[in-house]
Formats: C-alpha cells, sequence, structure tokens
C-alpha cells in the first residue's frame, strides 16, 4: 500500500529528453507552463497539445504511465473544473435553477481549466519520470545559484531535497514494518471512524519519528566524517554541461511561448 | 615506524540531564597507533569504545588531554578537514551512512566535499568500488542492496578519500553471516594495502587477525597486547563482562581438567594442532 506513493518516480532511458540537461528540462517546464496560462484560443492549445505529444513522443514515456499520475489528482481538477462552470459569468444562459446559473461562457471556461490543469500536470511528470531525483536537484541547485548573492541558503535546501529523497524509501519500509509490528499485536488500521484510525496511527508515527531522528543523528555524523562543511569549495564528480542540444531545444520552448502570444495578439 | 594515532590522558563526559552529574566515559586514555597495523578494540558494552572512536577525526573534542593525528591537534580548527581526510569512519548502520540515491555519487560525496576535479574524483571512486566489489552496481540505488552490500558502499565512499587509517565501529553488527565475511575480506584487504585498520567489535574471532588488542573497561584501556597474549587472561576478561574465543574456551576448560595447553592456538587450525600434539 506505502509503496505506491513513490514520489519522485523516476523511469531511466537514453531518450533526447532523457539526455538533457536538467536545467533545461526545468527551463522548458516554465516556459510551457507561462505558455499554458497565456493560450487563450482552440489554436494556441492545438498548439501546446501538438508539443506536448510530440515530447512525449520523444520521451518514450508511455501516455499509460501520465495518465496513471493524473488518478491521484482527479479530485482538485474536477473540482476546479465545477468551480469554474457554475461561477463564471455570462450572458448566454443555458439553464438557470434557483441562484445557480449554467452559462456557455462556463462551460467553455471550465473546459479550457481542465485541459490546462491536465496538460500541466503531463507535462511536469514528464519532468519527472525522465530526470533522476539527484539530477533534478542539481539542475535546481545551479539554476538557483545567483540567488546565493542574496543569501538565499541554495546548496542547504539541495542537500535538504536530496536527502530527503534518498531517505524517503527507508521510511517508507520502516513504517511498512512498525505498521506489521502493531497489527501483529492487534492494531486496526483499516475499520472505524477517521478519528479512530487517526489515532491508531500514533503508535506508528511515534517510533518513526524517534528513529528519523535516530538517523538523522548519526547520517550527520556520517558526512562530517566524510568531510562535509557546507557547499563552499565542494565540486562534482559529474558536471552538468549545456549541450547543443540543450539549447536547441530552449530555442525550441522560446519559439513555442512567442508562437502562443503572437497568436494572442492576432485574436486567434 | 610512525605513530599515526597518539591520545594523552583523553577525557571526556556526556552532558547528563539536568541536576545528575555528568557521566565520565573516557577516564584517562592513553594509546599510541602505529602506521599500517590492524588493531582491534574490544570492550563491553557502555566502556566508551564508540565515544572513543568519535575522537580519533574530531567529531567530539577532547574535555581533558589531548588527540594527536599524525602529530595535528584535533582541537585545531583548521586542521579538521586534514584530519578526517586522513581517519575515516565506518559506522555500525550503513543505512544511516549512505547520503545520495545512486551508489557511485555516494562513493564520490567526500572527495566532492575535499574539492577535488571531477576526472580525479571519477577515479578515486571506481577503485575504490572495485576495491570493495561493487563497481558493478555502480548506477544502483542503495536501498535496494542487502545490507551487507550497503555497509561495502559505506565503506568505498571512506576508501574514495584515500584515508591512512580506517576506524570501524562495529561495522558487521547489523549483517547476515555472508555480509559479515565480506566486509572482514574488504579489512584484511585493507590491511595488505598498508592502510592502518581500528576495528572496534563485539566478534571475538574478528580480533584474532589483528596485530594488536586494545581491551576497555569503564573508559580505560585495561589490556592491550597481541590478540594471544590478551585472550590468555580468561579470567580478567571474564571479570569484564567480556568472552574469549571459543578456541581459547576449549582450550582453558581442559586445563582446568588438569592438562597444560598453550591458550596461544586462536585459529581453529592452530587449536587443533595444539591438542593433537598434546594428545600425542
Ligand atoms: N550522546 C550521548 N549522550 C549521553 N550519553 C551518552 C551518549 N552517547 C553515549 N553515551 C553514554 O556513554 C557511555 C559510553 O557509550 P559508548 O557509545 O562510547 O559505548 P560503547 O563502548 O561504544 O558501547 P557499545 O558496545 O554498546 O557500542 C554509555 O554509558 C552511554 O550511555
Ligand atoms: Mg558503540
Amino acid at each position: 500500500m506505502l509503496k505506491d506513493i513513490t514520489m519522485g518516480q523516476f523511469f531511466p532511458g537514453d531518450s533526447l529528453v532523457h539526455r538533457l540537461d536538467p536545467r533545461t528540462k526545468l527551463i522548458m517546464v516554465i516556459l510551457y507552463i507561462a505558455a499554458l496560462f497565456t493560450a487563450k484560443s482552440y489554436v494556441s492549445y492545438l498548439v501546446m497539445a501538438a508539443f506536448l505529444i510530440i515530447s512525449v513522443r520523444i520521451s518514450t514515456i508511455k501516455f499509460k504511465m501520465l495518465f496513471k499520475g493524473l488518478k491521484p489528482l482527479i479530485i482538485v481538477i474536477a473540482f476546479t473544473a465545477i468551480l469554474n462552470l457554475f461561477f463564471t459569468t455570462g450572458e448566454h444562459v443555458i439553464f438557470e435553477v434557483w441562484r445557480i446559473k449554467l452559462t456557455w461562457e462556463g462551460v467553455r471556461t471550465a473546459a479550457f481549466m481542465l485541459v490546462r490543469l491536465v496538460m500541466l500536470i503531463m507535462g511536469t511528470f514528464l519532468l519527472t519520470y525522465t530526470t533522476s531525483p539527484i539530477s533534478l536537484t542539481d539542475g535546481l541547485e545551479r539554476l538557483l545559484n545567483p540567488l546565493k548573492k542574496i543569501k538565499v541558503p541554495v546548496h542547504e535546501l539541495a542537500m535538504m531535497m536530496s536527502i530527503a529523497m534518498r531517505f524517503i524509501p527507508t521510511l517508507v519500509e520502516e513504517t511498512d514494518k512498525i505498521m506489521s509490528a502493531q497489527k501483529a499485536r492487534g492494531a486496526d488500521f483499516e475499520t472505524g471512524s477517521i478519528f479512530q484510525r487517526a489515532k491508531a496511527l500514533l503508535p506508528v508515527m511515534v517510533p518513526l519519528f524517534i528513529s528519523a531522528f535516530r538517523r538523522a543523528d548519526e547520517l550527520a555524523i556520517a558526512m562530517e566524517s566524510r568531510c562535509y562543511h557546507g557547499g563552499e569549495g565542494r565540486t562534482r564528480m559529474n558536471v552538468l554541461r549545456m549541450e547543443k542540444r540543450d539549447w536547441i531545444t530552449l530555442l525550441v520552448g522560446v519559439l513555442v511561448l512567442a508562437l502562443v502570444i503572437v497568436l494572442n495578439i492576432l485574436g486567434l | 615506524m610512525s605513530k599515526i594515532i597518539k591520545t594523552e590522558n583523553l577525557v571526556y563526559s556526556y552532558q547528563a540531564p539536568e541536576g545528575e552529574l555528568p557521566i565520565r566515559v573516557l577516564d584517562g586514555v592513553d594509546i599510541e597507533i602505529e602506521s599500517g597495523t590492524f588493531v582491534a578494540v574490544l570492550g563491553h558494552n557502555g566502556s566508551g569504545k564508540s565515544t572513543f572512536a568519535k575522537h580519533l577525526n574530531g567529531i567530539l573534542l577532547p574535555e581533558g588531554g589531548t588527540v594527536y593525528i599524525e602529530g595535528m591537534n584535533t582541537q585545531d580548527e583548521k586542521l579538521i578537514l586534514e584530519i578526517r581526510r586522513r581517519i575515516g569512519m565506518v559506522f555500525q548502520n550503513p543505512d544511516n551512512q549512505i547520503v545520495s540515491n545512486i551508489v557511485e555519487e555516494d562513493v564520490a560525496f567526500a572527495p566532492e566535499n575535499l574539492g577535488y576535479p571531477s576526472d580525479d574524483i571519477r577515479i578515486r571512486v571506481d577503485e575504490a568500488l572495485k576495491v570493495v566489489g561493487m563497481y558493478e552496481y555502480r548506477d544502483h540505488a542503495p536501498h535496494l542492496l542487502s545490507g551487507g552490500q550497503k555497509q561495502r558502499i559505506a565503506i568505498a565512499g571512506v576508501l574514495a578519500m584515500a584515508p591512512a587509517c580506517v576506524v570501524f565501529d562495529e561495522p558487521t553488527a547489523m549483517l547476515d553471516p555472508k555480509g559479515r565475511a565480506d566486509v572482514v575480506n574488504i579489512i584484511h584487504k585493507m590491511r595488505d594495502m598498508g592502510t592502518t585498520v581500528v576495528l572496534i567489535t563485539h566478534h571475538m574471532d574478528e580480533t584474532i587477525d589483528a596485530d594488536r588488542l586494545v581491551v576497555m573497561a569503564d573508559g580505560k584501556v585495561i589490556m592491550d597486547g597481541t590478540p594471544a597474549e590478551v585472550f590468555c587472561h580468561v579470567e580478567e576478561l571474564r571479570e569484564t563482562r567480556l568472552d574469549v574465543p571459543e578456541t581459547v574456551d576449549i582450550l582453558y576448560e581442559l586445563n582446568k581438567e588438569g592438562y597444560d595447553l598453550d591458550l596461544k592456538a586462536l585459529s581453529v587450525e592452530e587449536c587443533a594442532q595444539e591438542i593433537y600434539n598434546h594428545f600425542n
């Protein structure tokens, strides 16, 4: 059960998308989101959809996997769509019951919002599916490096993120073990009211936290023993390097955004 | 031979809860370790072995006395990286020593911290992984490996610094017999390569190949000599809640029955030979 929440899933591969520098991919996602939120017309949505589909095809990631990723977010997406459906003001009323009005404008906005969210999530998932957590944090650290000048602890944040990702599987495994141990003693996590179930989880959380603190303590000592002293003077074995393909990809990203803006101006 | 480690009257107490006296864990430890030797450390639970180990690379600083690593005082803040580069540490729980989701990235952690150029790091990482026999696993995720394999990764992570000495604090305590044997083999290999090894352990049989055996009790060194010399003192060891290897135990029990066997036969072969010789 717990094994299903593998955050930041990564499917190793050797496609162009996999081989791009993580910084390129991060910037592409930003450009892509910006374009999605600029897009207003059917034509621009078509452009965005084409861009997404082509990217996914190049990445060799199966659409099925991307849709699977959507599942846990269905409620959020549906909620947003319904909100847009009934709370958009407009003239072309389809029907009106009591004070709830359904308008053509509402349907349009809701549909756009739905498509926009689905595409947004699929785009970001394409990033996490094709980029290993470690190169993702590396890329993030390098991208945010200029912020060090204004005293943002970029290195520390990146280190925290990568350690968190390193320990998620370990802690998930441990939670499973503790839960089995408690079940063997008659604990019941599946029945009862939400309140009762939450209460049953307490004997799981306490040992988990105690062990997590002990781990943190030991890890800190092990890191110091291996000469860790912050980001200063630290080098990397695998240095990120922007290749020609990265610059070309970024150019494509900028062009797509520009195209969407032009389409907006032309009113298409 | 030069002394890599030297402690002088080392004293340390942990902070006690409000209102209680601090507990003195190290109570005047004087020890000198020669470069290139394999030293095993035994002692009952809570005798201060881990506390002693943590003084050797400046994780803990002495409350009294001094610790010198190749002549460098661990209390000198400017030397701390130099000291940690020379003294590697391997701890009990492999899970809590691994920092990265990829084996080779983890092994690269120490040389990266030391600021070596990337091609140099690459060479060190590959070499360290080959020494521990985990080169084929370089792009695996550590959490999918067995305990023994994880511990070998942790050792590689230390070896990548090319330390002069590696301190092992109960490295086999959480491993299955296969994992234990692998780690013990690596320790022997390191000794053969000329690395100084300090091995803290509760397994008697891991100590019999050491050049020297140090026994700690209540924060003091109570015995120090070759394993054969130390294990002769069966009574004394038992008084400090320690045991002796099974081989020594057999010979000792036979001696109690009135035989006159030499307790210095530590390995199984030597022990068998000793008994065989005696009864011939
Ligand atoms: N962080 C700490 N704070 C307070 N007391 C501690 C701390 N760490 C250890 N101690 C105490 O110091 C004493 C010596 O501990 P130490 O870990 O050095 O023993 P050890 O010989 O390594 O034992 P073991 O064989 O169980 O590993 C113990 O009584 C322990 O309870
Ligand atoms: Mg200990």
